[in-house]
């Protein structure tokens, strides 16, 4: 039975939700962050009674996927999950979700819960969660300007999740060293994911890779197969760590324009039908595995899950297409280098010379720094751009990128506003051609509520 | 004619974009018809430190820094301060710049020795130094982001790069960002500096050029791309801070 405290911070939050929504407004973060003020300890008091426990995804890219792919599975398997769905990931988000789905006397409306948690935010958040699973995608720099240093974060992290339960399971990515070492301060179950398949990945270092050095003792890592930045087959030849046995392992992968289709392996057990994951990109690909690997830690077996992925559809901006005068928009949202390299490559994979609607801002939620662009592979891009209309508040710095990666000046233009822009790039398009935008978060925004002024999508918190 | 471009520690030294530095030095070479190459120079003995004619040292995480530091303190930091007296430039960026003064004090524990070619002394600050950073010169103004927790103060032989007018600089108290010292540069610029200090980078060009080819006179190049972004960045530093 929740405390006096909860029962006040509950009434107080969830009568902010309600004002906010007869003004029409979201209310993913406000509403959590008056009932955490009012009672610290509302985020236990809540999340403790659900009887099936909590599952955090946390991890700098993939998060909001991953989470959204797991939803699907628990949601087909008959559980009724409290899920901060709209990626508001801190602390006050997760709140904020708890408020929606409970009762006036506190009680949570669901049987688990669903966390999407901020990477930097993980250490504060999940000691007061005491989650049944931990999912952590991966490890990237990502807005410097706010986490510093990756490797700080990562031990902070480690000790973290050292503090957790022994029943607690972690879902790491064995691929990512920085990831794969968090359990190592740890005695407890881990399931690791992976990808298997030979012919993924090169052998050439990313310029961007940040996790060089063996997590455990600092000598240079050896790379047999590099995936995307740091994430690959590695192994420390002087401390002998390496890369943790696969428990779901990607056995082969066939990527495609609109989705992939991975062959499943590991000591999960195999199942005869291939998973499907509908939304492209190798990095989807990585998410699909994340949260397959959860549902089974929490029980629910490998031929349900992959049948309840057939039909995920993606969040905002993560592949999500919008139909506007004939032309398909697909929305990718970039945040950091590895993101920005990993829709790179998924435009490659499709063989067509992209046309592009690119954006950049440098708000805080965009990262105010916006150095990151140079890091990104815009020279693995350039070649084959057919045509880039750029805009954003650092429009210019994205132009000059594109121009230092060789990008003709006849094949890119800069349009100050959102709506310009989107009606310069469709204007573009012919007909029955798709136009990606690449953008980052408040820049998406920003273009989504221009598409949305035209009727062409809903706002994003009603999905 | 060619130029010989070495990237230090690129897989250590590598955040913030430093990269972008490296990009604008090989491609203002490359479209005056210059021919560019670019060679990693990382922990251990160093092939040839002779090779060079301009040297690019980015900021790094703390325990890249670490590793870097010891290195320098053997023979690659003799390697390089022999490589400056022989005729090469060097642009160095935040961890790049405090490694290359005398030494970097922590809070706790015994200072770090640094290759000592600027006249430069750093020590910790506890507040941490993140935001646009712009700064006057006199060929024009400087803009980049600082993200910094170190403190840099000038010796006799360094000049400043520039006075600060937003930002914090080389040390949040003196308003000076930067150093220039013979044909050394540091500073706390990311952004990438270069592509939006272009006059930097042709500064760079010549002196370095100069090492093996003489006086050369670069032609000019279209800048107007490169002008826009700094108007916008400073538009933007002047009214966010």
């Amino acid at each position: 039975m929740p405390d006096a405290l909860a029962l006040v911070a509950t009434a107080a939050g969830k009568l902010t939700l309600e004002g906010l929504r007869l003004a029409g407004r979201g209310g993913t973060a406000l509403p959590g962050l008056i009932a955490l003020t009012l009672d610290p300890d509302f985020i236990s008091a809540l999340a403790g009674g659900l009887p099936h426990g909590v599952v955090c995804v946390s991890g700098t890219n993939g998060k909001t996927t991953t989470a959204r792919m797991l939803s699907d599975i628990l949601r087909s398997s008959g559980w009724e999950a409290i899920h901060n769905r709209s990626g508001s990931n801190l602390d006050r988000g997760v709140a904020s979700a708890l408020l929606a789905d409970a009762t006036w006397s506190a009680e949570p409306r669901g049987n688990v819960g669903l966390f999407e948690i901020d990477e930097a935010s993980l250490p504060g958040v999940v000691g007061r969660l005491r989650p049944r699973v931990v999912v952590v995608t991966n490890l990237f720099r990502d807005q410097m300007d706010r986490y510093f240093e990756l490797d700080a974060l990562a031990k902070r992290i480690g000790e973290a999740l050292a503090g957790l339960p022994r029943e607690t399971t972690l879902i790491l990515n064995s691929d990512d060293p920085l990831v794969a070492s968090l359990a190592l301060r740890r005695d407890a179950k881990t399931i690791y994911f992976g990808v298997d398949d030979p012919s993924v990945g090169g052998v050439v270092p990313q310029a961007i890779s940040d996790a060089t050095r063996c997590p455990r003792c600092s000598s240079p890592l050896h790379y047999d197969r590099v995936i995307l930045a740091h994430v690959g087959e590695w192994s420390c030849s002087n401390c002998g760590l390496t890369r943790p046995a696969r428990d779901v392992a990607a056995a082969k992968i066939v990527l495609g324009p609109s989705g992939s289709e991975i062959v499943l392996a590991g000591t999960v057990g195999g199942i005869f039908e291939p998973l499907r994951v509908p939304i492209p990109g190798l990095y989807n690909a990585y998410n699909a595995l994340a949260a397959v690997a959860a549902a089974g830690a929490l029980g629910i077996g490998l031929a349900e899950a992959t049948r309840a992925l057939v039909n995920f559809r993606p969040a905002f901006g993560r592949h999500e297409t919008v139909q506007v005068k004939g032309r398909t928009l697909r929305l990718v949202l970039v945040k950091n280098p590895a993101g920005f390299n990993a829709a790179i490559g998924a435009l490659l994979e499709t063989g067509r010379n992209p046309r592009i609607l690119a954006a950049l801002n440098d708000r805080d939620a965009d990262g105010r720094d916006v150095s990151w662009i140079w890091d990104a592979d815009f020279e693995a891009l350039a070649p084959s751009v057919e045509h880039a209309v750029i805009t954003g508040v650092r429009s210019r710095d994205l132009a000059l990128r594109f121009k230092y990666a060789g990008l003709a000046e006849d094949r890119m233009e800069v349009v100050d506003s959102s709506g310009a822009a989107i009606d310069r790039a469709v204007a573009l398009a012919p007909e029955g051609c798709e136009v990606a935008v690449v953008a980052t978060y408040t820049a998406m925004l920003e273009l989504r509520a221009a598409l949305a002024r035209a009727g062409m999508v809903s706002p994003f918190w009603e999905d | 004619m060619d130029l010989h471009i070495a990237h230090l520690y690129p897989d250590l030294m590598n955040i913030y974009g430093d990269r972008g530095n490296v990009i604008a030095l090989s491609q203002r070479a490359r479209w005056r018809g210059i021919e560019a190459e670019v060679r990693p120079y990382s922990v251990g003995q160093w092939a040839d430190p002779d090779w060079p004619d301009v040297w690019f040292f980015g900021g790094g995480q703390d325990q890249g820094q670490d590793i870097v530091g010891a290195d320098l303190a053997g023979k690659n930091g003799a390697g390089l301060r022999r490589s400056v007296e022989g005729g090469a430039a060097i642009f160095s960026v935040c961890g790049g710049y405090q490694l290359l003064g005398h030494e970097y004090v922590p809070e706790v524990g015994p200072a770090i020795p640094g290759v000592g070619i600027l006249d430069v002394t750093t020590r910790a600050g506890k507040k941490r130094f993140v935001g646009n950073l712009l700064a006057d010169s006199t060929d024009g103004q400087l803009i980049g982001f600082e993200n910094h927790s170190g403190r840099t103060f000038l010796g006799t032989s360094a000049k400043a790069l520039g006075t600060v007018v937003v930002g914090n600089g080389n040390n949040g108290e003196d308003k000076t960002e930067g150093a220039i010292q013979g044909k050394v540069i540091g500073c706390y610029l990311h952004g990438s500096c270069l592509p939006k200090n272009p006059w930097i980078a042709d500064q760079l060009l010549i002196w370095a050029l100069a090492r093996r080819h003489g006086d050369v006179k670069l032609d000019p190049l279209d800048d107007r791309d490169e002008l826009a972004a700094r108007e916008q960045a400073i538009g933007v530093a002047r009214a966010r801070p």
